[in-house]
Formats: structure tokens, C-alpha cells, sequence
């Protein structure tokens, strides 16, 4: 049984179109786990379903506790069991004594667990740190556990700023202090919003590093909803893959990310962002990543790909120089 | 000449007690008003906002009308606690409470729905219930707000003028408050005390706004909320 089990389903409205939000996953212990998705594609209202924020239908079951569930049962599974505050119709008869939380499909009944209760770390990408507390306050209101909170603080070096408010702090140290601040709660489950999007390169490089260690050193099971490769690349271990809130990939990173097939050494996704003909030559502009590059095509090519399409770039017989950057 | 204080003693008490009673009525019903999707807000809202444009003579008409002894609210208020709503300090307050009501709502209102609503959630996943919340984290960031709504329904209900005289008439000691004072100093012609009683009022005022202004503008330099 995984640690984990997601089934779920909500109608979304969005801005452009409406769609229908539809999966069921699993997750084991200690995994971290990699959501990507184009923006619309749901990623981010599956991690706010998960941490509480949104209700569903479906069946969210962390070990042995039900986070959600209100699947349609039988009028005679509807029992109270007294133990539960919520409104359930009590069956007169030998029903009435049944726990309903076990969960082995037919028991359970309409639940949904506030996101209060749950053991969740939750890092908003915009950091959402409380601007009337600092630094050391904005830890201490999760938990009034000191030790805890000087020791998070001296983990990612930002002791000395425990007196700072959060408007005085840049975005690095904000989503530093935003991490600490989820992991003040002990939480087994770690769930991160694009947690890197608003940082520059070399904060992120840093933060992710952050994050793999407290992964490791608390071990957490991590969610992590993301757009880029190189991040789930480097942290993830497993990833899906959601387009029109529907899962289309499942997998390993490398599995996922890597687009060489067969006999191919190197391949790159990138986007051809114009197109220069010459007398002689077409060169194809093309943007690898926050790279942009060059790249010689023949005149049948030229007349196939236009500004803006998706192309892969791979080649076969290659062998690559790899230097240190001095 | 000699001068007496007790109207403006009265004003101010009026509008402490008006302001701490629309405040602890003030903060939920604003937060039910900046969360609901329901399809009465716009109605509610609306009623909400009537004292603003209604002329203080219609509003005083008919709460003299409802709150008379023959109607019913007057009379349940009459039975249940023997208090009598029209020409006395109860009536005043009553009246004062719903003739200040949007100066109190709007501004909190407004609050509650500039906050971040992330801020909002990320102290529910902090383990913290909805009213920790409220105290701890939603209202000391609307600080300013809190702060312009109390001071301007104290200063609105100090300046009102007509609605009180609908409903409490101008009886010394009782319901003659500092404006209807003027108001009945330039009726028989006492230019003087209406000079100095005026003059105070315009002074309290602008004083009251001064330091609401003052305030929230070192506050707004100071933690960067706002900005």
C-alpha cells in the first residue's frame, strides 16, 4: 500500500476555458515528487486540494488517515459513528456501531480534514510571510518551540536577520524564512508552490540545495509543483506530467525529461524563435532554455518550420567537449 | 457669559459608545461582506451604504417612526429593557450606530479584501484556527484601516446633526449634543457661544483627522504596507 494514494476530481473554471481536473496517483514514503504542467494545466490546484486549501471529490489517504473522501456510498453505508461532529444520517439497526473510517472501500464517509489538521509544510510562491511579525516571530506563531526555530534559522544561515521584518528581507532570504516557517510544524509532507520562480539564478541554486537537504535530513515526502526541468531534474526522483487537468506522464525525471530515443546522444527541446534566410545559407534562432543558439538548416527545412514552433535539436554522431568554467 | 460644557461631554460619549459598538458589529459583518459570494451582497451593500446618501432628515424620520413606543422595535425595546428609543441617550445611540454604520464598515471592509489572501491561508496551514487568525494575522495587517474606520465614524457621529435632532430633539442634559447646541444658539441669536462652540468643533475635527493622517502615514513609511 503506498503512503500516498490521490484519487481525485474538480470542475475548474478558468479564465479561459473550463475543464474538468481528473487523477489518481500514488506516492511513497520519502519520495519527492515533481508536478509540471504548462500554467492552466491544474498543477497548482492539485497541490492546494492536497494541503486543504480546496475541497474535492475523491479520496486523499495519507497512511492510515483519510484527508478526503466523499465518493457517492450507498445509503446504508451512511452511518454516524458518533465520534464525528459532521451531519450523517443515523441508520436504525446493526449499522449504527460501524466505524467509518476504515477506508477498505465501502466505509468511509463524507470527510474532509481541514488543512489545520493536517501534518503539511505548505512554501507559497510568493512567500506569504505575516508582515506584522518578524523573522523569528513568523516561526515561533506555527509553534512556540525556540530551539527549533534558532536551529532552522542557523541551518540556512539567516540567524543574525531573526529581528528583521519580512518587507526588509529580498526575495531569497523571504522564501528562506518561508521554508523554515513550514517546517516548524514537523511535517511529514512537504508541499512546494514554484518555490524558485521569483529567485535569480544563483539564489535558486542555493535554495534548491536548501531543499534537498532538509528532504533528506527531516525525511520528508516533498510535492513539489514546478515548470522547470532543470529544477525537477536535479531534485525530483519521480515527476507527472498534467495537461488539461489530466495526467498525461508518469515516471522518473530521467525518463520524462531526457528526449533522446534510440540512437541519439544529445537531444534538446527549444523553440525557434526566427528564422534568417540568406542567398546561401537558413539559419534556424533557436532557444534552448535561457540559451540561444544557431543552428544551419536546409532550404526544404526552412520552408517547414516557422517562428514559434517546438522543435527538438539531436544529433547523432557527437562527442561533446566538457570544460571547467574557470 | 457662562459656558457650558456638557453638550460637547455629551457629543463625545455618543460617539465612544456608537464606535465600540460598531466596532465589535463592524468587524464580522465587514469580513462576511469581503468573503461572501452570495448574490445578496450587492443588496446588502447597498443598505449598508444608505446613511451615506440618504438626507439626515428621512433617516431621522423614520427611525422616529420605528423606534417610537407604538412601533414595533420601539416597543420590544421598551418592553424587554424599559428603555424609551426616542428623545433620549439610548435613541441617540441607536440612531447614531446605524446613521455611522458604512463610515465604520467601508474602511474595514476595504481591509479585508487587500489582504493577501495567502497570508490568510498560510495561517490556517500553520496549524492556527480561524479566530487566531483574525487576531493575529488579519487584523494587525489592516491596522490602518481598523484605525481610519474607528476615527472617522468617532469624528462622523460627533459631527452628525440632523438625525439626532429627529430622534432626540434637543433636550439639555439629555440629548442636546455640541452641533444641536449651535444650532439652537444661532436660533435665539447667541452669536458668541455659537462662535466658540463651533470654533471647538471645527478644532476637535481637524485635530481627529491630523493624527488618523499622521498615523497612518509614518506607519505606511515604516513597515512598507501600502507601498
Amino acid at each position: 500500500m503506498s503512503y500516498i494514494h490521490i484519487n481525485v476530481s474538480k470542475n475548474l473554471f478558468g479564465a479561459q476555458k473550463n475543464m474538468k481536473l481528473e487523477m489518481e496517483f500514488n506516492i511513497e514514503k520519502n519520495d519527492f515528487l515533481a508536478i509540471s504542467g504548462e500554467s492552466g494545466s491544474g498543477k497548482t490546484t492539485l497541490l492546494r486540494i492536497i494541503a486543504g486549501l480546496e475541497e474535492a471529490n475523491g479520496e486523499i489517504r495519507v497512511g492510515d488517515e483519510i484527508w478526503l473522501s466523499n465518493t457517492n456510498l450507498q445509503t446504508r453505508d451512511i452511518v454516524s459513528c458518533g465520534k464525528d461532529k459532521e451531519k450523517t444520517r443515523k441508520r436504525k439497526g446493526k449499522d449504527k456501531d460501524k466505524d467509518c473510517n476504515v477506508f477498505n472501500g465501502l466505509w468511509y464517509k463524507n470527510r474532509f480534514l481541514p488543512p489545520q489538521k493536517r501534518k503539511i509544510g505548505f512554501v507559497f510562491q510568493d512567500f506569504a510571510l505575516f508582515p506584522n511579525m518578524n523573522v523569528l516571530e513568523n516561526l515561533l506563531y506555527v509553534q512556540k518551540d525556540k530551539k527549533l526555530a534558532n536551529k532552522l534559522l542557523e541551518m540556512v544561515g539567516m540567524k543574525n536577520l531573526s529581528e528583521r521584518y519580512p518587507n526588509t528581507l529580498s526575495g531569497g532570504q523571504k522564501q528562506r524564512i518561508a521554508l523554515c516557517r513550514a517546517l516548524m510544524r514537523k511535517p511529514e509532507i512537504l508541499l512546494l508552490d514554484e518555490p524558485f520562480s521569483a529567485l535569480d539564478e544563483k539564489r535558486k541554486e542555493e535554495l534548491q540545495n536548501e531543499i534537498y537537504f532538509f528532504h533528506k535530513e527531516f525525511n520528508l515526502t516533498t510535492i513539489m509543483v514546478s515548470h522547470s526541468s532543470t529544477e525537477i531534474y536535479k531534485l525530483a526522483d519521480k515527476m507527472i506530467e498534467i495537461k488539461n487537468g489530466k495526467i498525461i506522464k508518469k515516471g522518473t525525471p530521467r525518463e520524462i525529461l531526457l528526449k533522446t530515443r534510440g540512437s541519439e546522444k544529445f537531444s534538446l527541446k527549444g523553440r525557434i524563435i526566427d528564422i534568417i534566410n540568406t542567398d546561401i545559407i537558413n539559419i534556424a534562432v533557436v532557444s534552448l532554455g535561457s540559451h540561444i543558439v544557431e543552428i544551419v538548416i536546409s532550404q526544404k527545412e526552412a520552408e517547414k518550420f516557422k517562428k514559434n514552433d517546438e522543435v527538438i535539436i539531436s544529433t547523432k554522431a557527437f562527442h561533446p567537449n566538457i570544460k571547467g568554467i574557470k | 457669559m457662562n459656558f457650558d460644557f456638557y453638550p460637547f461631554y455629551l457629543s463625545i460619549k455618543l460617539a465612544f459608545i456608537v464606535t465600540i459598538i460598531l466596532l465589535i458589529l463592524g468587524i464580522p459583518y465587514a469580513w462576511f461582506l469581503s468573503t461572501t459570494k452570495s448574490k445578496i451582497k450587492p443588496f446588502l451593500e447597498s443598505i449598508t451604504a444608505l446613511p451615506i446618501v440618504l438626507p439626515p432628515s428621512v433617516l431621522g424620520f423614520y427611525l422616529l417612526f420605528f423606534l417610537s413606543p407604538n412601533a414595533y422595535v420601539g416597543k420590544i425595546f421598551y418592553e424587554l429593557f424599559n428603555i424609551k428609543l426616542v428623545f433620549s441617550f439610548e435613541g441617540l445611540v441607536v440612531a447614531s450606530s446605524i446613521y455611522s454604520f458604512p463610515f465604520m464598515i467601508q474602511p474595514i471592509q476595504g481591509g479585508f479584501e487587500s489582504i493577501n489572501k495567502n497570508i490568510i491561508e498560510a495561517s490556517y496551514l500553520s496549524g492556527k484556527g480561524k479566530l487566531i487568525t483574525l487576531f493575529k494575522i488579519i487584523l494587525p495587517n489592516i491596522k490602518p484601516s481598523l484605525l481610519t474606520a474607528i476615527v472617522i465614524t468617532f469624528a462622523h457621529t460627533i459631527g452628525e446633526f440632523g438625525v439626532v435632532l429627529m430622534v432626540g430633539g434637543s433636550i439639555p442634559k439629555k440629548t442636546e449634543v455640541a452641533s444641536v447646541a449651535i444650532y439652537d444658539y444661532v436660533e435665539n441669536l447667541e452669536y458668541p457661544k455659537a462662535h466658540i462652540y463651533s470654533a471647538t468643533l471645527l478644532i476637535i475635527s481637524f485635530l481627529v483627522l491630523l493624527i488618523v493622517y499622521y498615523i497612518n502615514h509614518r506607519k505606511k513609511i515604516k513597515s512598507g504596507i501600502g507601498y
